[in-house]
């Protein structure tokens, strides 16, 4: 889909066993950890919407993290960036570790922590949220031009490269009013790239999405993950996560259920709860 | 169109076209008798006071305007400037308002609540009445335009905060999440978005503050109601020259609209 030079890594090995518990089954593609969530706890009020979550993320892995609404898996997603401040526990981003603290969220240096970790993951939502008063450019130098203060020349050259890895150059001077609900997660795509995070974090990407749009995104996301994009993404396309995944994360009620990769967890799950919410969910 | 791939019926074609001839003459046929109903209603109202008042042709027509426009001119420059003032201190007020930090909110929030609670007559009374018993002494042109400035900026807090409050949260969270700091945020992100939905409500504010600003004639300020009151006075036409004053401040009120609805259509570019 794409026609530029990334790195490429190949199609991806498969992988025999579930998890990287043990470092003799990696497929050789995949690095050091570079996201590390450990104990993660999130309280809205009284609801315990994430009960101790575990998880770590590889270099070039891409993790689909799948479940029912309501189980936690976009409020995981979005602690990570600490868009959602989490109660307890603490997250890593390569190299950045900044523990939960909700009664300090406030506090100069903890948020100062919580930026280095945002500029080391890019966040896509499901609403797209580009700059509706900037042009296709202007949402993708706004921050590489102001926040990691390069010049505008060089932040032009390299948002025309991801908007051609994207494949949309033609868009730049375009507003996004004038762009299709995919061609507007397809630039939020480029504008995250443009600030060259270590990972990338996809919160149900495709779900506002008309259906004759989301191959498109799909596509993009699937070129991203092949060449090596480190990747965290909560989806509900188990055909997308059975062709792009390194490794499928099931959750229910909050926790880690089972995770492994993809051929062994949606088509030969070894808990109850992931053969019951698969069931459901091909039915539909 | 569907079912016959394209195809029109035979004879469709003129009928089409009567009917919409026939809307055409209706909307036009309505503009008329429209614009008939205002020309008449001036005609009646302007020329039955006339009548009554028996008003001179020239004072009517001549230095009843030509006296009353040399406030126009004060009008305009008070109202303008205090629009703009109004405005920094509304941005400043809705921040103010928004903010997390007590003093802040707090300051801001009595600000709006004091203004917003006394009459803007009294807060033009008492800036140029009363400050001078302690030794602050403004001038007639710069205490109406503090009075007004304040006074719409109370106002106009409430409407920046308001479009502040408007702007999607997703927009935050988006530019938060590309490392941009909360001060970045807001300048770039927030109240660019803020001022294009707020602007329909402060050219409102401003419409309402060409009118205000009569209220500075009271303090001497030599402005279009000033003007009319003085000479109305001493040629003994007051009716003619309320009525002048008041066509100047419709007139002004009218052009500005105009001016407005070109700004808001300039600006929704790109948007939504």
């Amino acid at each position: 889909m794409t026609q530029t030079d990334l790195p490429d890594h190949g199609k991806r090995p498969a992988t025999a066993l579930s998890g990287y518990e043990r470092d003799s089954t990696l497929p050789s593609h995949i690095g050091e950890p570079i996201v590390k969530v450990e104990g993660l706890h999130k309280y809205f009020g009284d609801n315990h919407v994430l009960r101790g979550v575990d998880l770590e993320v590889r270099q070039r892995e891409a993790v689909m993290v799948i479940g029912r609404s309501g189980s936690g898996k976009t409020t995981l997603l979005r602690c990570i960036n600490f868009l959602e401040e989490p109660t307890i526990g603490s997250i890593e981003v390569d190299g950045v570790r900044v523990d939960a603290d909700p009664l300090h969220a406030r506090d100069r240096q903890h948020r100062e922590q919580i930026r280095q970790i945002r500029l080391r993951a890019g966040m896509l939502f499901q609403e797209f949220n580009l700059f509706p008063h900037m042009d296709v450019l202007g949402n993708c130098i706004e921050a590489p031009t102001r926040v990691l203060g390069h010049s505008r020349e060089h932040a032009t050259e390299r948002a025309e490269y991801y908007l051609e890895v994207v494949g949309l150059a033609e868009k730049r001077d375009e507003y996004p009013s004038r762009l299709s609900g995919g061609q507007k997660q397809r630039v939020a795509i480029a504008r995250a790239l443009c600030m060259e995070p270590k990972v990338l974090l996809f919160d149900e990407p495709t779900s506002a999405l008309d259906p004759e749009l989301i191959g498109e995104v799909l596509g993009v996301m699937e070129d991203l993950a092949h060449s090596g994009t480190t990747m965290i993404v909560v989806t509900h396309e188990m055909h997308f996560a059975q062709e792009a995944a390194d490794r499928v994360v099931f959750m229910e009620d909050g926790v880690v259920i089972e995770q492994g990769p993809p051929e062994q967890v949606l088509n030969d799950p070894r808990h109850e709860a992931t053969t019951h919410f698969l069931r459901r969910f091909l039915d539909r | 169109m569907a079912a016959a791939a394209g195809a029109e019926p035979r004879g469709i074609a003129p009928i089409v076209e009567e009917v919409s001839r026939a809307q055409r003459g209706a909307r036009r046929r309505f503009s008329a008798v429209f614009a008939a109903v205002w020309i008449g209603l001036i005609a009646l109202i302007g020329g039955g006071m006339w009548i009554a008042s028996g008003a001179d042709l020239e004072f009517v027509f001549v230095s009843g305007p030509v006296i009353v426009l040399q406030g126009a001119g004060i009008t305009i420059l008070v109202s303008a400037l205090s629009i703009v003032f109004a405005t920094m201190l509304a941005i400043l007020g809705a921040l103010g308002r928004l903010s997390g930090n007590p003093v802040i909110n707090g300051i801001a929030s009595f600000y709006v609540s004091l203004i917003r609670g006394t009459p803007l007559l009294l807060q033009i009374f008492f800036i140029f009445f009363a400050l001078p018993q302690l030794g602050i002494v403004l001038p007639a042109i710069p205490a109406g335009i503090v009075a007004l400035s304040m006074n719409y900026g109370a106002y106009m807090t409430e409407i920046f905060r308001a479009g502040i409050q408007a702007v999607a949260a997703g927009q935050r969270e988006a530019a938060e999440a590309l490392g941009m700091p909360e001060r970045l945020v807001m300048q770039r992100i927030v109240l660019p978005q803020a001022v294009r939905i707020v602007v329909p409500a402060i050219g409102n504010e401003f419409i309402a503050m060409i009118k205000d600003s009569a209220l500075v004639s009271t303090i001497t300020v030599h402005e279009t109601l000033f003007m009319a009151q003085r000479i109305g006075r001493s040629a003994f036409e007051p009716i003619a020259a309320l009525m002048i004053a008041g066509a100047v401040y419709w007139t002004l009120t009218i052009i500005f609209s105009f001016f407005q609805e070109r700004l808001e259509r300039r600006l929704s570019r790109g948007d939504r």
